[in-house]
Order: C-alpha cells, then structure tokens, then sequence
C-alpha cells in the first residue's frame, strides 16, 4: 500500500504528504479548528434524516401506501423538530438565528442551506401535524409536496457546508461527501419509517435503509481510498472510534432489518442500530475535520507538493 | 503557478461615485525587528481584549502563538542555526489578516456580516454577526476566531474607523523600522518590486513576495509580504486557495447524490405489495 521512497516521502494513493521535507512552525496549525460543537453533528444527522424521511413521505404517498406516508412524516417532523433547536443553538449569538435570512448568498452553503430549513422545517411539520389532526388535506398534500422536494438539498447541503472549508479531510472528500450524507439520510430515514410503520406496509422502509446503508459504506470507502494520507484521521483518535462503530452498526442494523425487518423485535433491533451508524458516521466526520484542521503536515503537504508540479 | 483568480469583484460595488483606489499593507519582514509596537498599537486603538493570563510560548520571543479573534497582528520569532553559514539567523515577521481579493470568510458568511469595504478591505460587522462561526475554518489562514465569551467573530479591520479619517492603520504608524507601510495597494506592490530587487541583488537569495500577485488561490492579498525563506517557515501556507473555487464542483457532487437519494426512494416503492 505505501512504499518509502529514498527521500523520506511515503506515497499512498491519494494526496501526498511528504515527511522528512515538511516544515511548520513550531508545528502549530495554519488554519483553525471549527468553532462548532457537538450539536452541529446531531444536526446533521437528524436533519438528514428528516430530509431523507420527507422524500420517502412524498413517494409513499404517490404510491398510496398512505401507512407508510404516515410513519415517514412522522419521521421528517420529528428529525426537523429535534434538529433545528440544535442549529439555533450553536450559534455564537443564537438569539441573532433569524440573521441567517438577511441575504441570500448562493457563494455560502450555510445561507442557501438556512433557506431550504426555513421553507422545509414548516412544511415537515405541518404536514405530519395536519396529516394526525385530519384537517386542511389539500394544504397538507402541497406541504408534503414541498417537503419532500426540498428533502432532497436538505439530506445533502451539509456535505458541501463541511467541503467548502479550508480543512483538507473535508475539502478534499467533496466528490464523495455528499453521496455518504445521502446514503446515511436514507438509511436512517428508511430504519426511522420501518419502526414507526406497521412491518406489512414499511416494504419500501427497509429497502431503501438497505440501499442507503450500501450506498453510506460504498461512500466512505470511495471517500478514503481517494483521501490517501489525508484521511489518517478516519483511523486515529475519536473520529477513527466513531467511525469504526459507524461501520459495525450501519453494516449490522442494514443486515437485520433487510432479512428480518418483517418482525417487530429485528426491525426495532435494526432500525436502532442503523440510526446509530448513522450519528456515528456524522460524528466520525465532524471529528476528523477537527482532527485534520490541527496538524500543519496536512495543510502545507498537499500544497508544497502542489507547487513542484 | 497554479489556479486563475477567481472573478470575485475587490471592491466598488455599491459605492456611490467614484471608489478610492485599493488600500493595503506591505509588511517587508527582512526590516522586522521584533518589537512588537504592532501588536500593542492594535490593541490599544481597537480596544481588542487580552488573550488569557501572560505566558511564555517558549517559542523563541513569540507570546501571542498566532493570529485570533483577540490577537490581529502577531509577532513571529523563528531562530535558524544555518549549516553553512556562520552563526543564527532570526526570521522575524508581523503576520496579519491578508484581506485577500478573494475572500473565503467573506464568500462563505451567510448574515452578510462581512463585507468589502470602499478601501478594499474584508471587515466584520460586529452587529450583524450572529456567530455561526462558518468563517472560521474557511480561512484558508487560520486568521479569523470566534471570541470565547462574546460569540462573535473578530478579525483585523485595517483600521476602518482610522481609514475613514483619512489616517494611518494603527500597527502601520507604531512600526519604527517601516517593517509595515500603509498606502495605495499598487504603490505598495512598485514598491515591493523594487525591494525584493534590491535584496536579490545583495545576495539574499532566499528572498520572495507572498501574496503580490493577483494570480494563485486567493487571488493575491491587500496585505502581502517579503519573506525570507518558505512561507511555511512562518506558519503560512504555500499555496492557499479560497475553497469558493471548487463550490461548483462540490454542487455538482450534491447534485448527484441528490438524484441517488432520489433514485433510491424511487426503487423502493418499485412493485410495493401492501
């Protein structure tokens, strides 16, 4: 995998980052580690979720499996519900939140983002609520229409967020990033719908937790085969904890729901197990940025190594 | 060298009438000598807070460690026993934020706090900032912080208010070696030119502008540099891009997951048997 070369540089594919002729000062960072703290992930995750879950209402509801609609929706609500109080409360001057709708920036991710949650967080939850309630049908279906639309930016946005940063384990995943978030919102979204949905009508729960699943492992390895060197820190240190478990739980709670989800216990056991992955995974990610941003070697490497081409 | 600048505007948008030209500093760190006038000047006109308790980095006389929401001009101190030559020499450099052309705080700030002013500069606006803290890690630097107990982000000005007086930046007047000169961005960069000529033909081999040219990732700097040796020596990156330059790509990435997650949903409703 990595053969040392006679000037101290080990090369894997992927970024390199060579070793004996790198230099810092006093090995401190060149960029700074996020102001972020730990609700950002949580956001991530639930709001992936809810976006995903919003998509699955949508389909659901076209399909007229109106169970498992409900069961979905129910799902986005809660995710949205849980979500946003996080968001908020990051925020240096959270009282401020609003300030996020002042401009419209389509340079900034987190202002194009601020948008879509501000038009998805209403639909989700009105939709569900109208949807239990029975009232104003007409006004939920548009909501849920809305909802399930702007599920889909919903479930990726915060990939792009995270890659457009100076941070080179984030800003180097760009390709694959997104596709991780998508596949851990699905999987989480369709193991969400398959407990919150009687097992005879959450057929589609379980596939699509299964796909999303796939699609989540598939990505974070496309992600760190392409990162090289630069994601050592998917293997050290918290994130490299976080993403272990991430692995083992998604891998176990897809394998148990899609061969066992038609009964109560496996698909409470499964879907459990696939919404931790999932978290895990977010956090693995958050982690590693952090982790990442506080080394120089991955910062000047890459760019040393840019500059003698 | 590397990328094409990005076609960010520098400034005049917005202005009524005629902008004045683009205003910056050349710090020529080969005339530093490491007294840190720039760093207490700042403070004291800016009223920016102390960092923590005093304390000994232990890296050579460097105290402040590196630029942050309460630190807008810091000294670096770097001492190089040399092999062939005689004895130590000492890198000394007033590090400050680059106010690049083409900003990634800027471009990533979703409350529009920060903003070009008509001098060019990147400025925070203190009462629009409501902390999200995006900035931060986008700074391909590591120049702007959020202050622990305030929430908001803090940076260096350029000594907006000074500016609009039609006077000197604060760390600029306080220099006694003219290590930092204010003026007319174009000026500044003849001016560079002409030194770095100077130190070439002395013999100074090692000697580099850092940022002068309007080429490279962040599209050159309002504030830009003579150097005496890598900019990594200094704790500054070699080849720094505003990641604005791939926010394209990253969309077209978002975009096909996007339609995956899509398809996926799609596939699973595929033949339901209720």
């Amino acid at each position: 995998m990595s053969a040392r070369r006679g000037d101290g540089r080990s090369r894997v594919r992927g970024a390199v980052v060579p070793e004996a002729e790198f230099r810092s000062y006093y090995g401190r960072p060149v960029i700074k580690q996020p102001a972020w703290t730990i609700e950002i992930p949580w956001y991530f995750a639930t709001g992936g979720m809810a976006g995903a879950s919003a998509t699955l209402t949508l389909g659901a509801r076209l399909a007229g499996n109106h169970r498992l609609a409900r069961g979905a929706g129910t799902a986005a609500a809660a995710g949205i519900i849980a979500g946003l109080p996080l968001l908020v409360s990051d925020l240096g001057r959270p009282e401020r939140f609003l300030y996020m709708l002042r401009v419209f920036k389509p340079t900034s991710p987190m202002s194009l983002g601020s948008w879509v949650v501000a038009g998805f967080g209403p639909a989700a939850a009105g939709a569900a609520a109208a949807d239990r309630l029975g009232v104003t049908p007409r006004l939920a279906r548009t909501a849920e229409v809305v909802a399930g639309l702007l599920g889909l930016p919903m479930a990726t946005y915060t990939a792009v967020l995270l890659a457009n940063t100076a941070v080179p384990v984030w800003h180097e995943a760009g390709r694959e990033l997104p596709l991780v978030f998508a596949g851990s919102a699905a999987a989480s979204a369709g193991a969400a719908a398959a407990i919150l949905t009687p097992a005879a009508a959450a057929g589609p729960a379980r596939r699509l937790a299964v796909a999303g699943a796939a699609l989540e492992l598939g990505g974070v390895a496309a992600m760190e085969r392409r990162l090289g060197q630069l994601g050592e820190p998917y293997h050290q240190g918290a994130a490299g904890r976080y993403a272990r478990l991430a692995r083992v739980c998604t891998a176990a709670g897809a394998l148990t729901l899609g061969l066992a989800g038609r009964r109560r216990p496996a698909a409470l056991a499964g879907g459990l197990a696939l919404l931790a992955g999932s978290a895990f995974e977010r956090l693995a990610v958050f982690r590693a940025g952090f982790q990442s941003a506080a080394d120089p070697r991955y910062v000047v490497g890459p760019q040393r190594e840019r500059l003698r081409k | 060298m590397t990328t094409t600048p990005l076609p960010t505007p520098t400034f005049g948008g917005g202005y009524g009438g005629q902008p004045g030209p683009r205003m910056g500093f050349f710090t020529d760190t080969s005339i530093c000598i490491g007294c840190k006038a720039c760093e207490v000047a700042c403070k004291e006109w800016n009223l920016v807070p102390e960092d923590g308790p005093l304390a000994l980095t232990g890296d050579s006389y460097d105290n402040t460690g590196a630029l942050g929401a309460n630190t807008w001009r810091h000294v670096a101190f770097v001492e190089q026993q040399r092999q062939d030559q005689e004895g130590l020499r000492w890198l000394m450099s007033s590090d400050v934020c680059k106010h690049c052309s083409s900003a990634a705080c800027l471009e990533v700030c979703p409350t529009g706090a920060l903003f070009r002013t008509e001098f060019g500069t990147v400025v925070v606006q203190a009462d629009v900032c409501n902390g999200c803290g995006y900035c931060v890690p986008a700074c391909p630097f590591g120049v702007i912080e959020r202050r622990q107990d305030d929430g908001r982000v803090f940076k260096c000005t350029l000594c907006y208010d000074r500016l609009k007086d039609g006077m000197q930046p604060a760390c600029a007047s306080a220099c006694p070696t003219d290590s930092i000169q204010f003026g007319p961005l174009e000026e500044l960069r003849e001016r560079a030119d002409g030194r770095l000529e100077t130190l070439l033909e002395a013999g100074v081999g090692e000697a580099r502008l850092y940022l002068r040219d309007e080429t490279g990732g962040v599209g050159g700097a309002g504030a830009f540099f003579l150097l005496l040796d890598e900019p990594e020596a200094y704790g500054l990156p070699p080849d720094p891009v505003s990641t604005t330059r791939d926010l394209p790509r990253l969309w077209r990435s978002a975009a096909v997951a996007a339609g995956a997650l899509a398809a996926a949903v799609a596939v699973a409703l595929v033949g339901d048997r209720r």
